[in-house]
């Protein structure tokens, strides 16, 4: 059994690793409960934003509180494109689940065609600043994608639960076609949504950027865990998804401290299956 | 036997005749690599639609059943020295057992369908992998085959894998067939588009899905036996990646997964491009190509290829079926003579839920060859009563005889099976069925034991008496309300029920059409069924009904012949309130 320390400090970095969770699940789950749309390009949208953050850091200097201005925008775009498709098709989950995994293919591979499939690192001066708490070491970075994933996961959760937005787009994952009946522009919103889940995802993508080091194939990676994240969390709940993904993190990190680091996948995993048997009220 | 019939088979011998003794013709042995690719993701894929595309559970946990094969192989064969060839058959059995493990559990939750089922299969293979990596299993190291012995089947040692691979193929297409075209693949169909349904209508749905997990599971776990030896060198890394259950489903879907050749022909075009721009070297152009070429297909061809070119022959063909007339025969309206026998008997039936109590101890008898009317106001319990007798929700308590025989507890199928049938009050056909497959279905699973033909005789003949002629290829989307109602009818006569439940069929139809319905009750009656009805329009209750039984609050409230029934004041106070009553 390893020390407190040692368990306090595998607390805090997973703690701190599944905010990059929550903060990937955050889209994920939004497009997922709100929209019936699974988007699997969510992590390979995340992946162009990393390797743009790095391009504009790298080549042109840009640091990456700038370069997010322009990157956010973009996936906001991408997002609305995408949205376009499912619109125009009529696609149901599961056509969306297989044509989103097709559209993240294409992007790994102009990923890989452009960037090769070297590993990238973005290195900056900050990336290994850390607080010292008591006989802890807090990093910097993980700790401001916390804040922001929180910030960002509060915000909309008061916009679902608080404002007229969001009770209607509520109203329309229920039933489209009543809610359309009781005038709510379904169309207008779910482009708003859309759009707003793709900027997320380049939010994570500035992060990982920073936090990460960059391969195509890392696209994958995260996939089966930050899934398990949006079902613990609940589907469409963003403060659920924050949570679930500080949970899954803090298990992981504490799993492989006490074992080993190959065991950390099962956690994620058995606690999703018995989630899903079990179904308590919150999932 | 036809011509047309005859060319088909003698092609498919010839051709694998050909393919069978393909690695003697002493061909570069690219070729046979190339084949047993085609052959390994035909197989696979078309493993995966047995459960995934027939039943409708959507799977990603390919993986899981396939690498277990690929591991049990290679543990036996390497570990415990076992002859190859005998190791392939345990890993079938291994993967089936592991997928009817799953099931038996999976199964019995009606929730997990859908996209959970999905994720829960996914799940299972990241759990199983992270397993069989940190287990001497592997170790982390990987498994090398090189030192096992491979059967001497071809002169080339690829030769035989391509033997091997293409016995597989071609078992597993003789498999999809054969359930496709069997009960158990009716069955599956029915289950894909609407589960309740399909147990209503007497299929007995957890069996059948635990058959198509088990026969999915096994073939990949058999192909996964023979690709270790394939590949040669195991890795959890290359066994279980995300890519290869995906790839499963974008084959399956962009051939057709309903289909028993759909995922044969995604598979072959998919690898021969896949394998043309890795032999040009442009291996990750390859992969978008795919990618987008999988975009398109699903956009506009979302049920698969093969789906799409047999619509289009089918409206290139003239319909062969040869509508049966309408003979909906005149019954004089004199009383009907009813048998002294009970052929339902409730005692004390309660349903609750949580809460609710939705039927608060019912005591009712049913008489052979009558026609009950089942009236009360909304909320009463009537629709839970029918769906309480189907078996669609289990008893809270009491019991329900049926010909002197308990069937409170048994499931819903086995409820079918003893000759009771239901219609829904919002028409729930299966709609990826034509009409004369809907009623064909309900006649195989609801009625006695028949020969194919007289199924479709007795199927078409319910469709001519319910007056749906001349719809017998017509999908349910192209039906009217009216028309969907009477499909309700002509799919629970089709199973021949002792006793027929029809929950509000005269719902929302015109004057002249309800006169109609009202004929077809009667000259349903006349054949011999016991009718009980829920209704509230009260010209057919008393037109129809011999006796009228009145719900209230989940409790029997009145009971007795239709005009003096409803004359009776406390009847006309729960409808109307107290002051009508006097």
């Amino acid at each position: 059994m390893p020390s407190a320390t040692l368990l306090g400090q595998a607390l805090i970095s997973g703690v701190l690793a599944g905010g990059m969770y929550g903060l990937l699940a955050l889209g994920l789950s939004l497009s997922w409960g709100l929209l019936r749309l699974v988007n699997l390009s969510h992590f390979a949208l995340a992946f162009l934003a990393a390797y743009l953050t790095y391009e504009l850091g790298t080549t042109y200097h840009v640091a990456p509180w700038w370069s997010v201005l322009i990157i956010v925008p973009s996936m906001f775009a991408i997002g609305l494109a995408q949205h376009w498709v499912f619109v125009r098709f009529k696609v149901n989950e599961l056509g969306s689940l297989l044509i989103t995994f097709s559209f993240a293919v294409i992007l790994e591979v102009g990923i890989q065609l452009y960037w090769t499939a070297d590993y990238r690192r973005f290195e900056t001066h900050y990336a290994t600043w850390s607080i010292k708490a008591g006989p802890f070491y807090i990093p910097v970075l993980e700790l401001i994608l916390c804040l922001v994933a929180g910030v960002l996961a509060w915000g909309t959760w008061l916009w679902l639960r608080k404002t007229y937005v969001g009770k209607a787009l509520r109203a329309s994952a229920e039933d489209a076609d009543i809610a359309a009946a009781y005038g709510v522009d379904h169309r207008k919103l779910a482009y708003l949504l859309s759009g707003i889940g793709a900027a997320y995802a380049g939010v994570a993508g500035t992060f990982i950027a920073l936090i990460a080091t960059l391969a195509p194939a890392q696209i994958w990676a995260w996939l089966g865990v930050v899934f398990a994240v949006v079902i613990i969390g609940r589907l469409g709940n963003p403060l659920g998804a924050l949570a679930a993904g500080m949970l899954i993190g803090a298990s992981e990190s504490i799993a492989m401290a006490v074992f080993s680091p190959a065991w950390a996948p099962v956690v994620s995993f058995s606690v999703l299956i018995a989630i899903l048997l079990w179904d308590p009220e919150w999932s | 036997m036809t011509a047309g019939q005859t060319l088909p088979k003698a092609a498919a011998a010839l051709g694998i005749l050909v393919f069978a003794i393909l690695p003697t013709a002493g061909l570069p042995a690219f070729y046979d690599s190339f084949f047993y690719l085609v052959f390994f993701w035909v197989s696979l894929s078309t493993s995966w639609a047995l459960l995934s595309g027939f039943a409708g559970y959507f799977s990603l946990g390919h993986a899981a059943f396939f690498g277990v094969g690929m591991y049990t192989t290679a543990t036996l064969t390497t570990k415990a020295n076992v002859t190859f060839l005998v190791t392939v058959p345990v890993a079938a059995a291994m993967a089936a057992l592991l997928g009817v493990g799953i099931g038996a559990v999976v199964f019995r939750m009606k929730r997990l369908r859908g996209e959970l089922f999905a994720l829960l299969t996914l799940a299972v293979t990241f759990v199983i992998a992270t397993i069989i990596l940190n287990t001497p299993i592997d170790g982390g190291a990987g498994v090398f085959m090189s030192a096992v012995p491979m059967p001497n089947l071809m002169p080339t040692q690829t030769g035989t894998i391509y033997v091997l691979g293409f016995a597989m193929c071609v078992l597993t297409l003789g498999i999809a067939w054969w359930v496709a075209h069997s009960r158990l693949g009716l069955g599956l169909f029915a289950i894909h588009d609407d589960e309740d349904v399909a147990e209503a209508k007497g299929v007995p749905t957890f069996r059948y899905k635990l058959i198509a997990f088990a026969l999915s599971a096994g073939i990949a776990g058999a192909v996964g036996g023979i690709h270790a030896m394939y590949v040669g060198f195991l890795t959890v890394a290359g066994t279980f990646e995300l890519t290869v259950p995906l790839y499963v489903v974008l084959m399956s879907v962009l051939g057709g997964s309903r289909n028993w050749f759909g995922p044969a022909v995604g598979a072959t075009v998919i690898t021969a491009l896949l394998y043309a721009f890795i032999s040009g070297g442009e291996a990750m152009v390859g992969r978008a190509v795919v990618g987008l070429i999988l975009i398109l297909a699903i956009l506009w061809l979302p049920d698969g290829v093969v789906p799409a070119i047999q619509a289009w022959m089918k409206r290139r063909r003239r319909s062969e079926t040869k509508p049966h007339a309408a003979v909906v025969p005149a019954v004089p309206d004199r009383p009907h003579k009813i048998g002294s026998r009970n052929i339902l008997e409730a005692r004390g039936v309660t349903k609750r839920f949580g809460g609710l109590q939705a039927l608060a101890g019912v005591d009712l008898d049913v008489r052979e060859g009558e026609i009950l009317g089942l009236v009360g106001p909304n909320g009463s319990g009537k629709t839970t009563l029918i769906n309480v007798i189907s078996g669609f929700y289990p008893l809270s308590g009491g019991t329900i005889m049926v010909d002197g025989a308990e069937i409170g507890r048994l499931p819903a199928h086995e409820i079918a099976h003893r000759g009771i049938a239901r219609t829904y009050q919002i028409p729930r056909p299966f709609v990826n069925m034509t009409v004369l497959d809907n009623v064909s279905m309900a006649a195989t699973f609801g009625g006695p034991p028949r020969t194919a033909a007289e199924i479709r005789e007795e199927a078409l003949h319910w469709i001519g008496f319910t007056g749906l002629a001349g719809k017998e290829e017509a999908l349910p989307a192209e039906l009217n309300l009216h028309e969907r109602k009477f499909l309700e009818l002509a799919r629970a006569l089709a199973a021949k029920p002792k006793l027929l439940l029809l929950d509000e069929v005269l719902s929302g139809l015109n004057p002249a059409e309800v006169d109609n319905a009202i004929r077809l009750v009667r000259a349903i009656r006349a054949q011999g069924a016991t009718i009980v009805f829920v209704e509230h329009l009260m010209r057919a209750v008393v037109e129809l009904s011999d006796r009228v039984a009145v719900l209230n609050e989940g409790k029997l409230f009145a009971l007795g012949a239709p005009r003096e029934v409803m004359r009776d004041p406390r009847v006309v106070s729960i409808y109307l309130g107290k002051a009508y009553a006097a």
